[in-house]
């Protein structure tokens, strides 16, 4: 018995949920670099030793880059979903 | 009324969005908030680079007269303010002609430290943080960083406050 889902099979708005699950997990890895990014650099600026806030800062806003650019996946795979869902 | 919308149950007024969609919706919010998150944490990486750039202008400090040579005797302390009423320092006495100042604020929780004369440190009480009497470097405890010291300059009879040394 083949218990395999065919995803192609499923409905668009559950595939709609499991895009912005897979983003939400990304954006939550990436929110949990930038906590720690940040954490370090304001102990290190408090230890007089502000050489790290340039490269934390870089790496921030690249962090925050791919957050953006996730947000804009989600929402254009959720206008594709719901254009769909609005045709069926 | 439409007959269609009279010949529908009640129930289905009273909870007219579907379970499914109403839980997709507050995923698509909770990205939203998440990317919010994430840009406020860059914007709070970027105020620590202005503040750690404006921190390496250099800031003269007034000299500030806060003691007569020989006003303590060695193992004694003076406290003092420097250089606002608010920054309290404490200064030592550690050798006949030696003068150590520090601030008396602990870098870890902001407790006032003391001088112990018996073990010849710097005690915060607050956590029991031990600093060094010569540089202010942390012996013990949970201090993360060096007492902030206070360069001492003798000018005659005067012991003058020149400027801050951070850790």
């Amino acid at each position: 018995m083949n218990l395999r889902k065919d995803r192609s099979k499923l409905p668009p708005q559950n595939r709609g949920l499991n895009a912005i699950t897979g983003a939400m997990s990304l954006l939550v890895v990436l929110l949990i670099v930038q906590m720690w990014l940040l954490s370090a650099t304001l102990d290190s600026y408090l230890a007089n030793r502000p050489e790290a806030a340039v490269p934390a800062t870089v790496i921030s806003a690249v962090a925050f880059a791919c957050c953006f650019g996730l947000y804009l996946f989600v929402e254009r795979i959720d206008r594709q979903v719901r254009g769909r869902s609005s045709h069926e | 009324m439409t007959p269609e919308e009279a010949s529908r149950p009640l129930w289905q007024d009273e909870f007219s969005v579907h379970s499914a969609d109403e839980r997709y919706v507050t995923r698509r919010q909770f990205t939203k908030f998440l990317v919010l998150t994430s840009l406020a944490m860059f914007v709070g990486q970027v105020w620590i680079l202005v503040k750690s750039w404006f921190a390496r202008q250099p800031e003269a400090l007034p000299h500030q007269v806060v003691a007569r040579k020989g006003e303590i005797e060695v193992g004694e302390v003076k406290l003092f303010t420097y250089p606002t009423a608010q920054d309290h320092c404490i200064m030592v006495r550690t050798a006949p002609d030696v003068y150590v100042a520090y601030s008396q604020k602990c870098t870890h929780l902001s407790c006032a430290v003391y001088y112990s004369k018996e073990s010849n440190r710097l005690l915060c009480p607050c956590h029991n943080g031990f600093f060094s009497v010569d540089d202010g470097s942390v012996l013990a405890g949970p201090p993360p960083r060096s007492l902030p010291k206070v360069l001492i300059a003798v000018r005659g009879d005067e012991l003058v406050a020149t400027g801050i040394r951070e850790a």
